[in-house]
């Protein structure tokens, strides 16, 4: 988990509270960045809404815990909880493992479309952190 | 914000990928590899720790002995020459002002006896203070000579061998609690068995522009065993899984040594600050105790949440994590007695939900065979 080597995936838009999103199909995944994890340190246990559960952009869904604190996660889009990823509950290093992949959080199934097109690109996410425009 | 300290060894955490945060006052390392490989580094290798933001004070002169015990809780009188003990400074109430580690040192080349008092880094100025408001009626020297010293923990089962790589003399020979001088290379200071892990390994006080040069030694000495350099995010969790306590956490001004189960620490036949009323709580029973439990459902207990029965708040937890060692969240939390029996459940209620835990046995990680 070095801080040198940090990955920004073009594929996906970006909340400036560290989730990303990318469309798949009629879904949203969100999962959180590869700048998050290496912040958080080790992951050790997530919460997840149950599914089903109505969300609301910009509003915590769930928690990350690292062993050092815990953390809130914010839904980049509103919408409806679709799927979770239950092997967080096994595994949550996949957080930290691979954060874009494997380490997906949720799928919204979203409300509102527009919201995607308010999120951050790649570049603009990443030139932000480098600025310390966000932390 | 008032301005962050630094140790002589900021630019080197920086260097080693260290990541700087803010505790005490003071701009340290929380982690470098990741809080979880440090953990296993220092139970299963040895890990090397930057704790110069500690505070030391030398305290000499004809009466010093006498204003120790006065000051402190332990016998102080019972430590040996070169001997080091835990013991806790408290106010008149019994309440805690911190705790500390007194060395009891050869005496001073005029004769006077000669301590050195180490303290924690967030409570240096307020335990200066006290110390000096303590003084009157005492042949004492106080002496805060922490910016003079540097000092490093190197702990582990590998921590031993590891040094005596760099060290003429036999450290197998220093006792559990015991320090000597040392020397490595050209640079000497005091080193002694003493540590905040639960693991065997050695403490050092060193002259403060020596810190680089015997930190970059160790760590060199100890590459092949797997040493690692250590930050302050497993610090907490090597020194929990061992219930050695935190200020802030399981003492502070709110809580008596009794009820955090320091009674140990406490001779309660000698007259020190403090001691009638903790002689009091002890005769009288106290209204809450420290227990360790584990999570019986899936959450992380933090400091400051509530633990309740039946709904019912019985009490606050003072630390709680993921042990590495065991792979289990656990905690500690400071119960009403009645609740503090080994098995009892409870619930921590996590962001306003009820999750279930037990009490079960503390120190959470004990491996005393190994010190000697």
């Amino acid at each position: 988990m070095s801080d040198q080597q940090l990955n920004y995936l073009a594929d996906r838009k970006y909340a400036e509270s560290h989730e990303w999103a990318k469309p798949e199909g009629e879904l949203v995944v969100v999962g959180v960045s590869d700048y998050a994890q290496s912040q958080l340190g080790d992951v050790v246990f997530v919460e997840l809404p149950a599914v089903g559960k109505a969300l609301e952009a910009g509003k915590a869904f769930g928690v990350v815990e690292s062993v050092k604190a815990a953390s809130d996660v914010y839904a980049p889009v509103s919408g409806t909880v679709a799927a979770i990823n239950d092997a967080l509950n096994a595994d949550p290093a996949l957080v930290n493992k691979d954060a874009f992949g494997a380490g997906w959080f949720i799928k919204i199934k979203p409300s509102n479309p527009a919201d995607l097109e308010k999120l951050l690109d790649a570049a603009t996410y990443e030139k932000k952190i480098a600025a310390g425009e966000i932390h | 914000m008032s301005e962050l300290k630094r140790t002589p060894l900021y630019a080197t955490h920086v260097a080693l990928g260290g990541r700087m945060v803010e505790f005490g006052g003071w701009e340290m390392p929380v982690q470098y590899a990741g809080i979880l490989e440090e953990h296993h580094a220092v139970r299963t290798a040895a890990g090397l720790f930057d704790v110069d933001h500690m505070g030391q004070f030398e305290v000499t002169g004809a009466d010093a002995l006498p204003y120790l015990q006065h000051l402190l809780t332990a016998n102080i009188a019972a430590l040996a020459l070169n001997e080091a003990g835990y013991a806790l400074m408290c106010y008149a109430d019994g309440t805690v002002v911190d705790d500390t580690f007194v060395y009891h040192l050869p005496r001073k080349k005029t004769g006077e006896a000669h301590y050195m008092v180490v303290v924690n880094a967030g409570n240096r100025a307020k335990d200066w203070a006290w110390m000096k408001a303590h003084v009157a009626g005492f042949r004492v020297n106080l002496r805060d000579i922490s910016d003079h010293l540097y000092m490093l923990a190197f702990q582990g089962p590998q921590a031993e061998q590891i040094l005596q790589k760099l060290e003429s003399f036999d450290l197998s020979k220093i006792k559990y609690h015991f320090a000597r001088a040392f020397k490595i290379g050209k640079q000497s200071g005091l080193i002694a068995r003493t540590g905040y892990t639960g693991e065997d390994g050695f403490e050092m006080f060193i002259p403060v522009d020596s810190g680089k040069h015997v930190w970059d030694a160790i760590l060199e000495a100890g590459k092949a065993a797997g040493a690692q350099p250590i930050g302050l995010g497993a610090r907490d969790s090597l020194r929990f899984e061992a219930k050695m306590p935190l200020y802030g956490h399981e003492i502070d001004a709110h809580t008596t040594p009794i009820e955090a189960g320091l009674t140990w620490a406490c001779d309660l036949d000698k007259m020190f600050i403090g001691r009638d009323c903790i002689l009091k709580r002890k005769l009288e029973g106290v209204t809450k105790k420290l227990v360790g439990f584990e999570m019986i459902e899936p959450g992380v207990a933090r400091k400051d949440y509530t633990v309740a029965q039946a709904g019912n708040p019985i009490g606050v937890v003072t630390t709680g994590m993921f042990a590495p060692t065991f792979k289990k969240n656990l905690g500690l939390a400071f119960v009403a007695p009645e609740f503090a029996k080994l098995g009892t459940e409870f619930d921590v209620i996590i962001r306003g939900k009820p999750v279930k835990a037990r009490t079960v046995k503390t120190p959470f990680y004990a491996n005393r065979a190994k010190m000697k």
